[in-house]
């Protein structure tokens, strides 16, 4: 009929039995997301916040805003990663024998998949981008970052992907397959469905954001370190920020060409991961983890170097081992390399193959020991203040060294072929995760949250938080570690024996604790808002840093620095308060700076726009959306008027007003 | 720079840039070529990926045409002159840019694209006459991987057409300012690096699998 | 910032502060595309013609111009050397170098040796 086939054309596979109006949870869930969307667009109207928004964030390419929005976006993703995480556990503390729980295969298969793609690609990630971006700047001395319209691409970028991985929730399904949907499974075969679609497009819309802004992150450090700060001058999260982009940089391609050849598989029936006509899922797995693996060194090369920013400040004393800390993170960066095949040692590749990568997982561990054994030193005779950053660390080194060793033990081949994919392994990624980069990312923000809105968070619940997590995280994870040795498989949703429940049950009790300290998360920037006039960072300096972000005021104005510093040592903020140095109190120069753009928006949109249209074969949508990319995209390189200047008198006003004591009511 | 002053005095050092030095780039912080060329980095590493996939999957034939059935290597000797000498003409266009010289530029240019649409033109009639013949990137592995690695590199070949042809109006507007010129190093640089990309697949795709 | 005014061949903003990107000349155009010519075609006759005694060492032959004639192209297109940017877009290429020869290698070797071990076996063959 042709009516029928319009509506086919016209909305692909897009039907109304698409949208969950048979899953009552689903339905329910969708319906108040809608309600309180459609709140908070209400709310902004009424206040006319919309311009306000899109005038000083939305299109600012100011790293420090950019940095704060993908903190932000980490944050609310880290609620919809958890929420899945609690369901899961939930579900595994009652289904045992005969009671198969309140989750079929078919939702919780999608949970785990979503829980695992959102943590990795839109938790940790932005929030590794974002620390970074707002910091590593502030640190060389620079005004900002190499590319800010790019900054601002990818970021918007990096938000479509989730925009996408949301809508899953509610329109179609989500991915079955698990975090890395890996082939044959993940082929038109045997997902036929909506699912791999949503995650394949969401990821490489996101991964393309990934990449431009590990590239401008490079060339930023590269290129724009303050006049005297040599490479062996700069602050060690700054080392580590332009080992972990170096890696992510080299990685991604790879991953967006696995993608891209499953992509072709889906859509044009090609053969490069059929289990027919020649194809080889081994491959897939092979080049997943050429990128899975150092992935994760991207994600905890940074933390390494929070830690290292902290541990110095609150021991008042300059980083132990500068030298040995910069060539082990060179030496880690380039180890995880080669060591993806860890992740498939069951696969069959052989004696030989796998010994040379066991051995290179476990060298892997002496440059990250050496580490440890940094900032011991450092704290050793050190005047410690052990504000909430320097327990972070205290409870990261207790937490991850135990992770670390069991990565040590998976490392052994034979080891490997008994616990592969069972819960052991599950214990021990997120042991690591939590243990080493949740754990900077909160220690981060805590740090540098003064720095970027002018007030401390709340102490009470940072306190809060602190326990939540570091209590729930043991509490949660070493009944986990138990049952895996025992020879408990991952994702399953059913255990036949029912003597292993009080083990999950535990574990349930100890993902509640760690949603007290979520919540305490949340609420220590809640009252830290509320009580910001107590909180209130006055000199910029709060925890008497000891790198140049901290000879800013809090916050920084837009052009960070109204004269570029010049760096004569290691710790740079530190050697100039130990001699003395006065802020000049005149001779402001007008600052050239970037205009904001709303490019980024556009394009980012036109993206997501591509993304749906694909999953749902919608080509009519697809190609106008292409054809929009390619327009605004050209069109855009069209302006060629992207500068403005800062008039040396608002630089002055700027300069003065740090200089006058607060005045109460904000 | 300023350096600091050798006297033993502890407040002798400068710690921000004096007047004269501290000059903003109005033409830019000169990171953009350094920056492109870390995207060309990653994208040879996207280029590598799919050259490992053709080396894994190039002797899986599924039953079906093997390299040397199909392959016609006197117009693969064509093609890739025509893009070899497409890289020296857009070097000729690169001196006259460097020579502050429109019209040079732009003609330079113009010969570029016409010899790199001469390449994807070769190279969709090479794509279509094999697909007719049931040659299809579905009918074996090694196939997908063969259309696909070539295909990415004609891909990339469009799209610098395209930017060609957008840097021709751009020019024709605004003439050679920093910014254009900047931009006609950053297309040169992808231009040459296509090049290079053809190198490994003349080589790696057809001239070994005719060997084998 | 004046956008529409010609920027001489040197001009001090292209070239201020470290910015010593290569530039090319018509002889060393000309010198690169003379080589490439010859790098390329030598390996088309060595196969067209099967010249060489064997295939291993034709390969062996093709395999070598290539690399050489990427080498003239980075050195005479792409002005590659160790004073560009630095030397930083020297250190990226040999890091890139590294790194895609990994991945080709590594993942050769790696599935060289699944696909070994994971052969499906005949009905015939395995324990029985």
């Amino acid at each position: 009929m042709p009516e029928h086939s319009f509506l086919k054309t016209v909305f692909g596979r897009l039907t109304f039995e698409s949208f969950p109006i048979h899953e009552p949870i689903l339905l329910t869930t969708f319906i108040v997301v809608v309600v309180l969307g459609l709140g908070i667009v209400a709310a902004l109207s009424y206040f006319r916040l919309w311009s306000f928004l899109w005038k000083e964030w939305f299109t600012s390419v100011d790293h420090k805003r950019i940095g704060i929005m993908y903190v932000i976006l980490g944050i609310v993703m880290l609620v919809r990663g958890f929420a899945d995480a609690l369901m899961m556990r939930a579900q595994q503390a009652v289904a045992f024998g005969p009671n198969e729980g309140y989750l079929p295969s078919h939702h919780y298969d999608q949970i785990f998949t979503a829980h695992g793609t959102i943590m990795i690609f839109f938790v940790a990630i932005p929030l590794v981008a974002g620390l970074i971006n707002f910091v590593m700047p502030l640190q060389i001395g620079a005004r900002d970052v190499a590319f800010p319209f790019l900054n601002n691409l990818s970021f918007w970028l990096t938000v479509s992907g989730a925009a996408l991985v949301m809508m899953s929730l509610f329109v179609g399904e989500f991915a079955r397959t698990g975090w890395l949907s890996y082939a044959p499974l993940a082929g038109l075969e045997y997902s036929p469905d909506t699912g791999v679609d949503y995650y394949l497009w969401s990821l490489q819309i996101a991964g393309i954001g990934t990449t431009l802004s590990a590239i401008n992150l490079v060339a930023t450090i590269i290129k724009m370190r303050a006049p005297g700060m040599t490479m062996m001058k700069m602050p060690v999260f700054c080392w580590t920020a332009l080992c972990s982009q170096v890696l992510a940089i080299a990685i991604f391609p790879v991953l967006t060409a696995a993608f891209f050849l499953l992509i072709l598989d889906r859509y044009l029936g090609t053969h490069f991961f059929t289990n027919d006509m020649g194809g080889s899922p081994m491959m897939y797995w092979n080049m997943v983890w050429i990128w899975g693996h150092p992935e994760v060194y991207v994600l905890v090369l940074p933390a390494f170097g929070i830690y290292s920013e902290i541990t110095s400040t609150f021991t008042g004393k300059r980083l132990f081992g500068y030298s040995s800390m910069v060539y082990a993170t060179v030496v880690i960066t380039i180890l995880s390399y080669i060591v993806w095949l860890h992740h498939f040692f069951t696969m069959g590749a052989g004696a030989s193959v796998n010994s040379f990568f066991g051995i290179a997982t476990m060298v892997i561990s002496i440059p990250t020991g050496a580490k440890i054994f940094n900032w011991l030193f450092t704290m050793y005779r050190g005047r410690i203040v052990y504000e909430l950053p320097m327990m972070w660390v205290v409870a990261f080194m207790l937490t991850f060294v135990v992770g670390g060793m069991t990565g040590v033990l998976l490392a052994v081949p034979p080891a490997d072929f008994v616990l592969h994919n069972s819960l052991f392994l599950v214990a021990h990624f997120h042991n690591v995760i939590i243990g080493g980069v949740v754990f900077a990312l909160l220690a981060g923000i805590t740090y540098w949250f003064p720095k970027a809105f002018g007030f401390k968070l709340d102490p009470f619940w940072g306190g809060v938080s602190f326990w939540g997590w570091v209590i729930g995280y043991w509490v949660a994870w070493t009944p986990i570690y138990v049952v895996g040795l025992m020879g408990v498989t991952r994702r399953l949703n059913h255990i036949d024996d029912a003597t292993l429940q009080p083990y999950f049950v535990v574990a349930a009790i100890g993902a509640l604790i760690i949603m007290v300290g979520i919540l305490g998360t949340v609420m220590s920037i809640v009252m830290g808002i509320v009580r910001r006039h107590q909180l209130r960072d006055l000199t910029g300096d709060p925890w008497n840093g000891r790198t140049l972000e901290w000879s800013t005021s809090s916050p920084p104005p837009a052009y960070n620095f109204a004269f570029t510093p010049v760096v004569h040592d290691l710790d740079a903020w530190y050697d100039m308060k130990s001699r003395g140095y006065q802020r000049p109190a005149g001779g402001y120069r007008p600052i050239h700076m970037p205009r904001n753009t709303g490019s980024g928006v556009y394009l980012s949109t036109l993206a997501m726009v591509f993304g749906f249209a694909m999953i749902w074969y919608m080509w009519w949508l697809a190609a106008l959306a292409a054809l929009g990319l390619l327009t605004v995209a050209i069109g855009h390189t069209f302006n060629y008027n992207r500068d403005t200047f800062i008039p040396a008198d608002d630089v002055a006003r700027a300069e003065a007003q740090r200089a006058r004591p607060a005045v109460a009511g904000d | 720079m300023t350096a600091p002053t050798t006297s033993a005095a502890k407040a002798a050092r400068t710690y921000h840039l004096a007047e004269g030095e501290d000059h903003d780039h109005a033409g830019g912080n000169g990171a953009t070529l350094l920056g492109f060329w870390i995207y060309l980095m990653s994208d040879a590493l996207i280029f590598a990926a799919l050259f490992a996939t053709f080396g894994v999957l190039n002797s899986s034939y599924a039953g079906g045409p093997v390299p040397r059935e199909i392959f016609e290597l006197p117009l693969v000797a064509l093609n890739t002159a025509l893009l070899l000498i497409s890289s020296i003409t857009f070097g000729f266009a690169m001196l006259e840019m460097e020579a502050g010289r429109i019209s040079g530029t732009r003609s330079w240019l113009l010969v570029t694209a016409l010899f790199g649409a001469g390449f994807l033109g070769i190279e969709i009639y090479e794509f279509s006459s094999l697909i007719a013949e049931g040659a299809t990137p579905q009918r074996s592995a090694f196939l997908s991987a063969f259309f696909t690695l070539v295909g990415t590199h004609g891909l990339h070949v469009f799209f610098g057409l395209i930017w060609i042809a957008t840097m021709l109006a751009q020019i024709g507007q605004r003439g050679l300012g920093l910014d254009n010129k900047r931009r006609l190093m950053c297309l040169s640089m992808f231009w040459h690096f296509l090049d290079i990309i053809w190198i490994g697949v003349f080589t790696f795709v057809y001239l070994f699998g005719v060997l084998r | 910032m004046s956008t529409t005014q010609l920027a001489g061949p040197h001009a001090p903003e292209l070239h201020g502060h470290g910015d010593t990107h290569g530039h090319g000349t018509r002889r060393g155009y000309v010198i690169g595309f003379l080589l490439s010519v010859v790098l390329t075609a030598i390996p088309f006759w060595l196969v067209m013609t099967e010249t060489l005694f064997s295939t291993p060492a034709t390969a062996v032959a093709i395999f070598a111009c290539a690399l050489l004639q990427i080498v003239v192209h980075v050195v005479y297109f792409l002005h590659l050397n160790t004073r560009s940017e630095g030397g930083w877009t020297l250190i990226a290429f040999i890091f890139t170098v590294v790194i895609v020869g990994i991945t080709i290698g590594g993942s050769i070797w790696v599935m060289y040796h699944l696909n070994t071990n994971m052969m499906p076996m005949m009905p015939s063959m395995g324990s029985r």
